[in-house]
């Protein structure tokens, strides 16, 4: 199991250089494989379960996987979006509770929903460099164990009075409390410049694209009815190990039909003006998860005898100005692609997958809409006109964040395992290898976007 | 872990009430432990054979110390009594009744081990007579010991010498903690196939193991005891059971494989994976299995379908696949779990008993075709062991199954890993199609 430095779990082993510094080549970063525990809705099996509890879990099964036990792996990034303040070392002390050796460093990165994916980017990048040889990416979040902080007055008189040395001193603090100030605060998806929760900007988007409830449900029942086809298929058997008695995603309707996702009341843009046509159905739930990525070198993925699903190519990151309302806070994946594949001279057309999130249904449809839109491609994307329309049938065919939930972290490892394992069983198309596309928009305006490839 | 009975009357005050009262004083069994020296005490070799006094020089090189007559009042590890060349049942009294006269000196958990041959090959029925009779001998000798002692039998077929691999092999089983709770029962070494360890604490070394069931229970002992003897695993349990596959497999260092067995592409899969992950396939151990007790009267075709499916005809589809495969012919080993209820039967377990039953004759069948690489299949039959499905029997009926035995306790599910993980080595080369039960000696079936 060990061939060179990076493998070896003896204490103070080093790679022999092969070339030093800038005129080390850049190699590819594969995919080996992955590992996630079930999405649970949040209240629901996982409400006991910390970040660290599940970053761990899913750690434990990715290394049971893949034999890891003991495994000095080059380095672990993950990451939660809500977060507690003690757990500023998340990563390093969920790998200290796993099999791992104790010798893997890891760190946190947050960048919200796109945390996920982000994480095999940094890591891809690490490994493409020669920096590292081994590496897993991942990312985790509870909405359930969420951290609730204490009010900005309570805050400032208890720093204070920390600071106080003498008793009057100390009353003189105390006495500037006021009831209001003993509320908590709980944390939200609202956008602190706008205030405007992330359901409420989408809703502005969706209207502005005008996307209908029909599409919008329709794109709601397709992933629940590809999500639970890919269960029964055992899609999943090796891309996941159960927790807490959670063996499938608890949000997962397979039963569910187009006649009662149309009965669901709107609960976002209800006050446009316009139809609201958004609705628990076709939004996410607020979810608990936690989903993990291996990544290797090809010698070290040869070296330890494990599987090569895909190679990571490329990866771009984007953001817009919601803030003002140029567009639309969840729109910046409708510009990271047309960078990313402008860059690898690619075009729509030249993919097997497409891996949208869905935060909202009306994410992915305002975004296919402004790339088949003219105008957009014009003014905005500066092309001679529209960048192009995907082939609906390659779309998030094993299901995504509507039918599996979106614990927001968790979701770009989540995807990164599944793709790169569709793209394996792919293999090649018209001689060269099938090709996935992964797009996850984030708060704050923001979108990662990445370019798989199977080996 | 040890039933509460068994630790309170093993001492103080409830050892004196029990004594008094005449309750039953299960012993506090010995089990293998690495390090652990083979025999508690000197071992006493009787008969005066030729094979008596080969056997009696290679244990000698084994360091142990041994006699061939006993020293009055000194404590003794074992008793191996050697009856390899019986002619009639008359020859049968010199040797037993001067074993007889050191039974007293036995020593806790001591051992008696008798070599003998199958009366099936007998050319005379004098001869069949003579042999069949240590069998009913050695089964009620194991009833008369007490204190964790037990009595087992290895049969050596025409031609196989004493000091055959597999039957020194099968010696040391037996003489072990290993063989705990193994008692009454009879191993047969049908070749002089196998060669023993270089390293007596690692048989397994450099073997790949999978092993099916892996989650929980036995399948998790198997797993921990395979560990310890050297092989790398490949631990197999359904999907939905992932979650305690993965702490089994972080524990011994192995790779986790979710799986349903009862698929049809299984067999493929489970040697695609050792052989991707670990270069090779030495021993599969079927352990998966389940129970859909009822009543034959009220028994549906759910309940009997998933039975017989994922006891025996998964296994019979993955062994199809293991003997086409070029990647299981280097002295491959099959062990399956199979029950004593296959054997006694068991009320409301038609289901789970024909399958039971069907996997020792899928072994006994299977023999011959495995025997072609140097390989071999045999069957380890459990009686009452400890685990979550028994601690789930109502208390009464519990008491009963687990003391209605020669040692009047449960087994530990390491015990029947014990016997799997000897099946599984080189060593047991020359035992093929056998079926060892592991039940202490249990009061009903064969």
């Amino acid at each position: 199991m060990s061939v060179n430095g990076q493998s070896n779990n003896g204490p103070h082993e080093f790679a022999s250089p092969t070339t030093s510094g800038a005129a080390r080549p850049v190699r590819g970063a594969v995919i080996v494989g992955g590992n996630r525990i079930p999405f649970a809705r949040s209240g629901g099996a996982y409400t006991k379960s910390s970040n660290q509890d599940m970053l761990t879990a899913a750690l434990d099964g990715l290394i049971a996987r893949f034999g890891l036990q003991e495994e000095r792996i080059g380095e672990v990034a993950a990451g939660a979006v809500l977060k507690h303040s003690r757990d500023f070392n998340l990563t390093r002390e969920a790998v200290l509770g796993s099999a791992l050796s104790a010798e893997t460093p890891a760190y946190d990165l947050q960048q919200a929903c796109a945390t996920g994916l982000e994480t095999v980017l940094g890591l891809a990048n690490k490994i493409k460099l020669g920096q590292i040889d081994s590496a897993i990416a991942g990312g985790v979040d509870s909405a359930s164990d969420a951290p609730i902080a204490v009010s900005e007055g309570l805050r400032e008189v208890l720093l204070d009075l920390n600071r106080a040395k003498t008793l009057p001193q100390r009353l003189q603090v105390l006495s500037r409390l006021r009831p209001k100030d003993l509320a908590p605060d709980a944390p939200s998806t609202g956008e602190p410049r706008t205030g405007l929760s992330m359901g409420e900007h989408q809703a502005l988007t969706t209207a502005q694209w005008n996307i209908s409830r029909e599409a919008q449900d329709e794109l709601a029942f397709n992933s629940h009815r590809n999500l639970a086809a890919a269960y029964d298929a055992g899609f999943f058997d090796d891309l996941l190990t159960p927790y807490r008695g959670l063996a499938r995603d608890s949000n997962l309707r397979a039963d569910t039909t187009l006649e009662k996702l149309a009965t669901l009341k709107p609960v976002f843009g209800k006050n446009l003006g316009a139809e609201a046509t958004m609705t628990a159905g076709n939004s996410t739930p607020l979810t608990d998860g936690a989903s993990t990525v291996l990544l290797a070198s090809e010698d070290w993925a040869d070296a330890h005898d494990l599987p090569k699903l895909a190679t990571v190519v490329d990866g771009e990151a984007a953001a817009v100005d919601f803030v003002h309302g140029k567009d639309g806070l969840l729109m910046a994946p409708a510009f990271a692609v047309p960078r990313l594949l402008a860059r690898n001279g690619l075009t729509l057309d030249d993919f097997d997958f497409f891996e949208i999130h869905e935060a909202f249904a009306g994410t992915v449809l305002s975004t296919l809409a402004a790339w088949e839109d003219e105008e957009f491609g014009r003014t905005r994307l500066g092309l001679d006109g529209a960048f192009g329309s995907i082939d609906r049938t390659k779309l998030n065919v094993n299901g995504s964040s509507l039918a599996a939930g979106h614990p927001f972290a968790a979701t770009g490892g989540r995807i990164v395992a599944s793709l790169a394992k569709m793209l394996q069983a792919k293999g090649t198309v018209d001689g060269r290898p099938a090709r996935g596309l992964i797009s996850i928009c984030a708060a704050g305006g923001q979108g990662v976007v990445a370019i798989l490839e199977a080996l | 872990m040890t039933d509460k009975y068994t630790t309170l009357v093993n001492q103080g005050l409830g050892k004196n009430i029990a004594k008094r009262l005449g309750l039953p004083q299960p012993a506090l069994l010995r089990r293998y432990k690495p390090g652990q020296p083979l025999t508690n005490g000197p071992v006493l070799v009787q008969g005066n054979t030729a094979g008596a006094d080969e056997l009696a020089a290679t244990l000698l090189s084994w360091d142990l110390d041994v006699r061939r007559h006993a020293v009055p009042r000194e404590k003794l590890g074992a008793i191996i009594l050697v009856l390899d060349e019986l002619s009639r049942p008359e020859d049968l009294e010199k040797p037993v009744l001067s074993a007889a006269s050191s039974l007293r000196d036995l020593g806790p958990n001591a051992r008696v081990v008798t070599i003998s041959r199958p009366a099936a090959e007998s050319p005379s029925p004098a001869q069949a007579a003579a042999r069949q009779g240590v069998d009913g001998f050695l089964r009620s000798l194991a009833k008369e010991l007490r204190a964790g002692a037990t009595a087992n039998g290895i049969l050596l077929a025409d031609g196989v010498q004493s000091t055959a691999p597999s039957a020194l092999a099968a010696l040391r089983f037996f003489l072990s903690g290993r063989s705990a709770f193994v008692d009454g029962q009879f191993l047969t070494v049908s070749s002089a196939e196998g060669h023993l360890p270089g390293d007596f604490e690692k048989p397994l070394a450099g073997k790949v193991a999978v092993v099916t069931g892996a989650a929980r229970g036995i399948g998790a002992a198997i797993a921990r005891t395979l560990h310890r003897d050297g092989a790398t695993l490949v631990l197999v349990d359904i999907p939905g059971a992932g979650d305690h596959l993965a702490a089994v497999a972080n524990e011994v260092r192995g790779t986790a494989l979710q799986l349903d067995i009862s698929t049809e592409n299984a067999g493929q899969r489970i040697i695609d994976h050792a052989v991707q992950r670990h270069g090779r396939l030495d021993i599969v151990i079927h352990n998966a299995g389940i129970t859909r007790d009822k009543l034959l009267a009220n028994m549906d075709h759910a309940r009997w379908s998933s039975v017989l499916n994922i006891n025996i005809a998964a296994q019979l589809r993955i062994n199809e696949a293991l003997l086409a495969s070029e990647h299981f012919r280097d002295s491959p080993r099959i062990v399956s779990v199979a029950s004593t209820s296959g054997i006694a039967g068991n009320r409301g377990q038609t289901n789970y008993a024909a399958s039971k039953s069907g996997v020792m004759g899928m072994v006994r069948a299977s023999a011959p075709g495995l025997a072609g690489h140097g390989g071999t299949i045999n069957a380890v039959a459990p009686g009452f062991i400890e685990t979550d499905m028994t601690a789930r029997i109502p208390f009464a009926v519990r008491e009963v199954g687990r003391r209605l035995n020669s040692l009047q306790q449960g087994g530990q599910p390491s015990d029947v890993a014990e016997a799997i993980a000897f099946l599984a080595s080189d060593a047991a080369g020359g035992i093929n199609g056998d079926v060892l039960r592991v039940c202490g000696q249990n009061l009903v079936g064969a």
